[in-house]
């Protein structure tokens, strides 16, 4: 039988001291209830969404949309930065135009997507891919175009054609820097979602914490933001799985 | 000079194709305008001084967020690489709080200090603090073991220890955190002023975009591009500047 890591323990003990210390000022009524409600009142409240369903509807919507909005983004980021990535000359000509777009703030794009597709889920969509799209474009631009000498010369040997180069050699190649480019758009996909369901009041975790402001019920909008925390860690790790998966090829030879 | 004139092949064919289908009416005006309006409305809103006002606000807010996150993760970051036990034993908490996005807190921070300076710069100290707590934490691990050595023979203070000797021995990668953090401040900032804060840039577009004036609404979309452009510029030069001085220390 194998010891528990002391550090791991004390790691534990730590964040329940915080939670307890949390709890403790809230019961004293040191900290306003207001702002800070108890954790255990944010616990309740979450078991409470959970018995009645409401709370699956939100966290379901949620995912769907950032999801949708990421594969989204994904699939066009993918395919436009082959493009971009193995020709040279599309790289000069868009290059510039991209480094203009990129460091625009993806939420300034609401003002206009709810001017052309008013407050429905095709603007949130188009917001979260647009914002999400970035990271994935350039990893995909950069990995497609920095294909090792050696192997665009093996690819030529064996007269590959372009599509068999681009299958068989540059993309595999590219998909270590397409795979960390993916999992810096789904935290992007996740931050709009939010932003996206509070501005246009569209059904998901984001508006329920909005709502739980408005009606000032402060135990609702905590457990929002647990919820919320946990989606965006186990989408994380989601991700980190299928990447170690899809990579693995790569630790073979080594 | 090749590559510029190549760059901007495409932004000209699509301005020129936007002004003549503008022209013949196949784009709507109102959801659309048209480049030459766009251009008069951000020469108008330069000259009265409203565009150049929300830009201060809104830097003006990402500044002071970002200097709360700057001490804040710096400090922690320093202490937390110093002694690599605390770390271990607080990371799952700071992985915890770490992946809950920065926008989520915007109700609450509302709730505790209503519209303003202070709500604003509390959600981008928050979205702040993360990288520049773990590039530093990263930084301060990797300083040279005899460099500490050094302060302990000299009985250095903590306080004298880290600004003589663990800032300057991090600085060059605590920087890179400093960057990516500065380009995240001007983002969120304007995302907050988007969706509640009514002030800076963020609000101005919306404004721009509900009281139906499209032209303002691009022009200030433009300018957002221009503003973001010229300071990952600026940081890149900054960034390359501060290290070479450091780095030959």
């Amino acid at each position: 039988m194998k010891f528990v890591d002391p550090i791991k323990l004390a790691a534990l003990a730590f964040a329940a001291a915080l939670i307890l210390a949390w709890q403790g000022l809230a019961d004293l009524r040191l900290i306003s209830p207001i702002f800070f409600p108890s954790p255990a009142r944010a616990i309740d409240v979450l078991i409470s969404r959970m018995a009645d369903g409401s709370i699956w509807v939100s966290l379901a919507a949620t995912s769907v949309r950032m999801a949708f909005g990421w594969m989204l983004a994904a699939a066009v980021g993918v395919v436009v930065g082959a493009a971009i990535g193995s020709s040279r000359l599309a790289r000069e000509l868009l290059d510039p135009t991209l480094e203009f777009i990129r460091p625009l703030p993806a939420s300034a794009v609401i003002p206009v997507a709810i001017l052309f597709l008013g407050l429905t889920n095709a603007m949130s969509l188009t917001v979260i891919a647009f914002g999400a799209i970035w990271p994935v474009l350039l990893a995909s631009v950069y990995g497609f175009s920095s294909v090792q000498r050696e192997l665009q010369d093996v690819a030529h040997v064996l007269g590959f054609s372009r599509r068999e180069f681009l299958q068989k050699v540059a993309f595999p190649s590219a998909l270590p820097d397409i795979m960390s480019g993916l999992r810096v758009s789904l935290a992007i996909a996740l931050i709009l979602t939010v932003v996206t369901e509070m501005q246009s009041s569209l059904p998901g975790l984001g508006w329920d914490i909005f709502f739980a402001q408005r009606s000032y019920r402060s135990a609702d909008l905590y457990a929002g933001l647990i919820l919320l925390g946990l989606l965006g860690f186990v989408a994380n790790y989601l991700i980190l799985l299928i990447e170690r998966r899809t990579l693995r090829w790569r630790n073979l030879g080594t | 000079m090749r590559r510029g004139m190549l760059g901007s092949i495409i932004p000209v064919m699509i301005l020129c194709a936007w002004e003549i289908l503008s022209r013949t009416g196949t784009l709507p005006f109102d959801a659309f305008s048209r480049p030459s309006d766009i251009a008069l409305a951000w020469l108008s809103s330069l000259m009265d001084g409203s565009l150049l006002l929300a830009t201060w606000q809104t830097f003006e807010t990402a500044l002071l967020g970002l200097a709360i996150a700057t001490i804040v993760g710096v400090l922690t970051g320093a202490m937390l690489g110093l002694m690599p036990i605390a770390e271990r034993i607080t990371s799952p908490t700071i992985e915890a709080l770490r992946p809950i996005p920065a926008v989520a807190f915007m109700p609450l921070s509302l709730m505790m200090f209503g519209f303003g300076v202070g709500m604003e710069a509390s959600i981008v100290a928050y979205a702040c603090v993360w990288p520049i707590l773990i590039v530093t934490i990263g930084a301060v691990r990797a300083i040279e073991r005899r460099l500490l050595e050094v302060a302990e023979a000299l009985e250095l203070s903590f306080p004298a220890r880290l600004w003589k000797i663990i800032l300057p021995a991090a600085f060059a990668r605590i920087n890179v955190g400093l960057r990516i953090a500065a380009a995240i401040a001007v983002v969120v900032a304007v995302t907050v002023e988007i969706v509640l804060n009514p002030r800076g840039l963020g609000y101005h577009l919306v404004l721009a975009q509900q009281s139906l004036k499209v032209g303002l609404m691009y022009a200030q979309l433009f300018w957002l591009c221009v503003i973001g452009y010229l300071l990952n510029a600026a940081l890149r030069n900054v960034g390359g500047r501060s290290t070479r001085i450091l780095g030959s220390v």
